[in-house]
């Protein structure tokens, strides 16, 4: 007697927790390998899930066993020319006849380290393990209000387009039982008694009484239609309320220094660290909207190719960027709506007699809107004039003004970890 | 018989499995063989690596290991660089039977002759099985221990239960009682003694650490009697029991993963006869299917292709060598036992008085259920089979500079052969004897535990972390000590390391 049964349609995802067990366990490995990834892989599939290596040293599992040495015998098939008794010498590199090793420890011989795929959410989860939009924006998400309409039951006012028709006509069938009650009480009465009267031999007193009879619930039917179909207090209308949501749009300003000194390495170091922060914001905004902006003696808005590929020379005015993402903000962004973060990167060359006009943009124009302004400076040269300016602005506003230095690609990640990471209560 | 085949295609059916499990219990019984009642179940080749994951049981506790199995397995699947197994089976009442989605008609029907008819009957009828296992249990014990420690993650947080089932899982292999018959276990029962113990660890401080040290007038502490006063060989057990500072829930998470390796046990024992069994029997059941004319030509060839790449033993210089193939042994072991009993050689009756022109079904039946692989092998392994399988065996002495065959498929050679390959399926001699030797009860309760040294073979270079693993569960300082026969030390290790705790 057998039983068969179909059990394909079971969770496939029984493995799923032990899995997670297993990433929980070596989160700090895989955290490294994400790291490590991230600086290898090319920029379109930064976001994507993918293979994951981690020493399998790490992973195994110790068990007592047998180890190298000591004298075994073993029994081996297939014999083509031995005779008993023939000696050889030991094979190098533990070929057939390999120096014993004993059973138990054959599990996980082989490659050195332990492979296997994660994917894009997990991917992402480990890069931007540890980070967090900083304190301040947190503090403002909450003001910045927008409203979210939902269904919260069923009011008796509203407007035609909200009627809800199941529920207009549900009350109108309770009104019209309600109300005819005693009538169909009278009616149920008097047709009991012309059954009754049915019955009786036909004479014609009971043929009046009959007659009587039916006319008095034909009156009383005629009173009971008479109550209204559908009336005003039956309508009933969907209730719809707004909750103030915290906004979940951002917009992201990339403001990038396109002069003959950027070379198109910086250039690529700079779109790294620009995907970066747009994949971070992704995981905390439902919208982005990305802005491009660049900029030598004078700024320009371009699409995501242009901003990237063409190729400019020219001297460098930084303010000129900064006054154009002003005007934009003020003309497309309210401070409201939206949630809005600058990055900028650059070399750090300006003219010289523009910093002092770009300190005033941004503490005047700029720096009130924004949630967060991160300016990263790729340079393997000393500091130039931008950078010192912008340390004051640092000075000034710690908390939403961040700064780093950026040498080579192998910096990128890193820095980036430094602006956003997550800062403890106490400091912030 | 003129039967009309069951099916011609490859694609299966729910009702053409049903069609064909019927016809084979049918001939299965012909031939005598007794089963548990199966459940067959069809699953998905994802659920199959679930299954993988976890050690092939319907169910289990979550722990990491697994996980990296899962996605070990999958990586591996998924690269293409392995297939799944065929099927897995379960012995349990009723024996369940995995059978995978994508197999075609002909496949199924040879996973039902192996799992459900093969495996599922040596399940009930072998010795070590019916003593050491309780079929019926299984299932329910393993709800209890998923439920168990589940509970447990949730009181004590997933780390704590996590150091102590890693730690039970590095002695997994010492946690069987290879001689003592264990009780059946039942849920039920099982929770009733948990409440027990529970109450009684609330009345009773541990026996062990009771007695107030005295120090008796003239007392020599080598005369003083050891605790344990017999060696302990199933340390989990002695964990369990013993270990001072385990909690009552911990004590029970030893007990869980105890329980479940005593379990596992027996199959280790007889991988060549299990396997050898089942593929005896699939051959079997599906030639006279097709003798019977159930099944046509062309599934035969799929299945004849699929059943030889099963039982092919690669020599032992080709590259895909690794060992001797349980399946190849144990298969040509009982094809060789009927061989025995139905055309006898001069040679067989020499050597097989008894069994040479018996019935085979009473012999290969009386076989299944009496031996393990060790002795399976060490009665029943006969010059013809070592012969055809050119058996030979090599000496390797690391005090010696080269290599030595020690016998072939001669003459002198059989015996010699029989007993190394019957060895060599000895667990006794693949996994290194440890035992617990001593804990200083009148000192800092440190535990030493000794290792008997066999053929010269040290320790392996896990052995460190596996002493932690000890340390985490006796919470006192633990020694290890390789003994060599003559009684000396040969090498000893400690945790926490020696050289440490001098520099303090």
């Amino acid at each position: 007697m057998s039983y068969i049964i179909d059990r394909r349609l079971n969770s496939k995802k029984k493995s799923a927790v032990n899995r997670q067990r297993f990433l929980r366990r070596y989160k700090k490995q895989i955290k490294e390998a994400v790291e490590e990834s991230i600086k290898k892989r090319s920029i379109q599939d930064m976001d994507r899930g993918g293979q994951i290596t981690i020493p399998r040293k790490g992973t195994s599992e110790p068990l007592f066993h047998h180890g190298k040495g000591g004298k075994q015998t073993r029994v081996y098939p297939g014999n083509k020319e031995f005779n008993s008794g023939d000696e050889f010498q030991r094979p190098q590199g533990g070929g057939g006849g390999g120096t014993g090793q004993g059973q138990a420890s054959n599990q996980g011989e082989g490659e050195d380290d332990f492979s296997f795929s994660i994917n894009q959410e997990e991917f992402l989860d480990f890069m931007f393990d540890g980070l967090e939009l900083p304190y301040l924006v947190k503090k403002q998400l909450m003001d910045a209000t927008q409203f979210e309409t939902h269904r919260a039951g069923f009011t008796q006012a509203g407007s035609p387009d909200k009627l809800n028709i199941v529920r207009s006509l549900r009350a109108a069938h309770a009104r019209r039982i309600a109300l005819s009650g005693s009538d169909r009480e009278d009616i149920r009465e008097l047709k009991k008694q012309l059954w009754a009267l049915e019955t009786e031999p036909v004479s014609d007193d009971r043929n009046q009484k009959i007659h009587a009879l039916k006319e008095q619930i034909k009156a009383l039917d005629i009173n009971k239609k008479r109550i209204p179909f559908i009336d005003d207090f039956d309508l009933r209308y969907n209730n719809i309320v707004k909750t103030p949501m915290p906004s979940s749009k951002a917009v992201m300003f990339c403001i990038m220094d396109v002069s003959g000194s950027m070379t198109q390495s910086i250039k690529e170091i700079a779109k790294r660290f620009f995907i970066l922060l747009y994949l971070f914001l992704t995981r905390n905004y439902k919208q982005i909207e990305v802005v491009f902006v660049r900029h030598h003696t004078h700024a320009k808005e371009v699409d995501e190719e242009e901003f990237f590929y063409s190729r400019e020379t020219g001297g460098t005015i930084v303010s000129s960027a900064l006054e154009l993402t002003a005007e934009i903000l003020q003309q497309r962004y309210p401070r409201h709506e939206w949630n809005i973060y600058v990055a900028q990167a650059s070399d750090g060359d300006n003219w010289d007699g523009d910093s002092q006009r770009c300190t005033q943009l941004l503490s005047e124009k700029i720096l009130p809107l924004v949630q967060y302004y991160a300016y990263v400076e790729i340079t393997n040269g000393p500091h130039q004039n931008l950078w010192n300016e912008y340390q004051e602005i640092h000075q000034n506003h710690p908390e939403q003004f961040a700064m780093q230095h950026i040498e080579d690609l192998e910096d990128i990640f890193p820095v980036f970890r430094r602006l956003f990471e997550r800062k403890t209560k106490g400091a912030a | 018989m003129s039967n009309k085949p069951l099916s011609t295609g490859a694609e299966w059916t729910f009702e053409l499995i049903e069609e064909y499990d019927r016809e084979i219990a049918r001939i299965a019984s012909d031939f005598g063989l007794d089963t548990y009642p199966n459940q067959i179940e069809v699953i998905t080749s994802e659920q199959m690596m679930d299954a993988y994951a976890s050690v092939g049981m319907p169910l289990n506790y979550h722990h990491w290991s697994y996980g990296k199995q899962f996605v070990e397995t999958e990586q591996r699947y998924k690269r293409g660089q392995m297939g799944l197994a065929y099927e897995i089976v379960i012995n349990s009442n009723p024996c369940i039977a995995y059978l995978m989605e994508e197999n075609t008609m002909t496949m199924q029907a040879l996973v039902i002759a192996h799992a459900c008819y093969g495996h599922n009957s040596f399940f009930k009828g072998n010795y070590l099985f019916q003593t050491w296992t309780d079929a019926s249990a299984i299932v329910d014990y393993l709800v209890f221990a998923k439920h168990f420690i589940a509970q447990c993650e949730e009181r004590h947080g997933i780390d704590e239960v996590e150091s102590i089932l890693d730690a039970c899982h590095a002695l997994m292999n010492y946690g069987v009682n290879r001689y003592l018959r264990p009780k059946p276990l039942t849920a039920a029962e099982e929770k009733e003694r948990l409440n027990v113990r529970e109450e009684y660890n609330q009345r009773h401080i541990n026996q062990l650490w009771n007695t107030i040290p005295k120090k008796v007038e003239g007392s020599d502490a080598s005369k003083l009697p050891r605790f344990p006063s017999e060696p302990e060989e199933n340390l989990l057990y002695f964990f369990e029991k013993n270990a001072p500072l385990l909690e009552s829930w911990q004590r029970e998470i030893v007990r869980i993963v105890r329980k479940i390796a005593q379990y596992f046990y027996p199959q280790k024992q007889t991988q060549v006869m299990n396997e050898g069994w089942a593929c005896f029997w699939h051959y079997t059941l599906l030639h006279q299917l097709y003798d019977e004319g159930f099944v046509n030509d062309g599934f035969m060839m799929e299945f004849l292709h699929s059943h030889s790449s099963v039982v092919y033993q690669p020599p032992f210089d080709s590259k895909s060598f690794s060992g001797i193939n349980p399946y190849t042994l144990g298969y040509n072991m009982m094809q060789d036992i009927r061989r025995i009993c139905e055309n006898p050689t001069p040679e067989d009756y020499e050597w097989f008085p008894d069994i040479a022109g018996s019935n085979w079904q009473t012999t290969l039946d009386h076989a299944m259920r009496n031996y393990k692989d060790e002795s399976f092998i060490l009665q029943f392994l006969s010059p013809h089979l070592i012969r055809e399988l050119k058996l030979f065996s090599i000496i390797d002495d690391s005090e010696k500079p080269t290599l030595k065959v020690s016998a072939i498929h001669n003459e002198p050679g059989y015996r010699q052969i029989r007993e190394q390959l019957s060895a060599q399926y000895n667990l006794g001699n693949r996994e290194p004897n440890i035992q617990i030797y001593n804990v200083d009860i009148r000192g800092n309760r440190s535990l030493t535990l000794r290792h008997f040294i066999h053929n010269n073979q040290p320790l392996g270079e896990d052995t460190e972390e596996v002493l932690k693993h000890i340390h985490t569960l006796w919470g006192f300082d633990v020694h290890l000590e390789s003994v060599k026969p003559d009684n000396t030390t040969a090498t000893s290790y400690h945790c926490p390391p020696k050289e440490k705790l001098e520099l303090y």
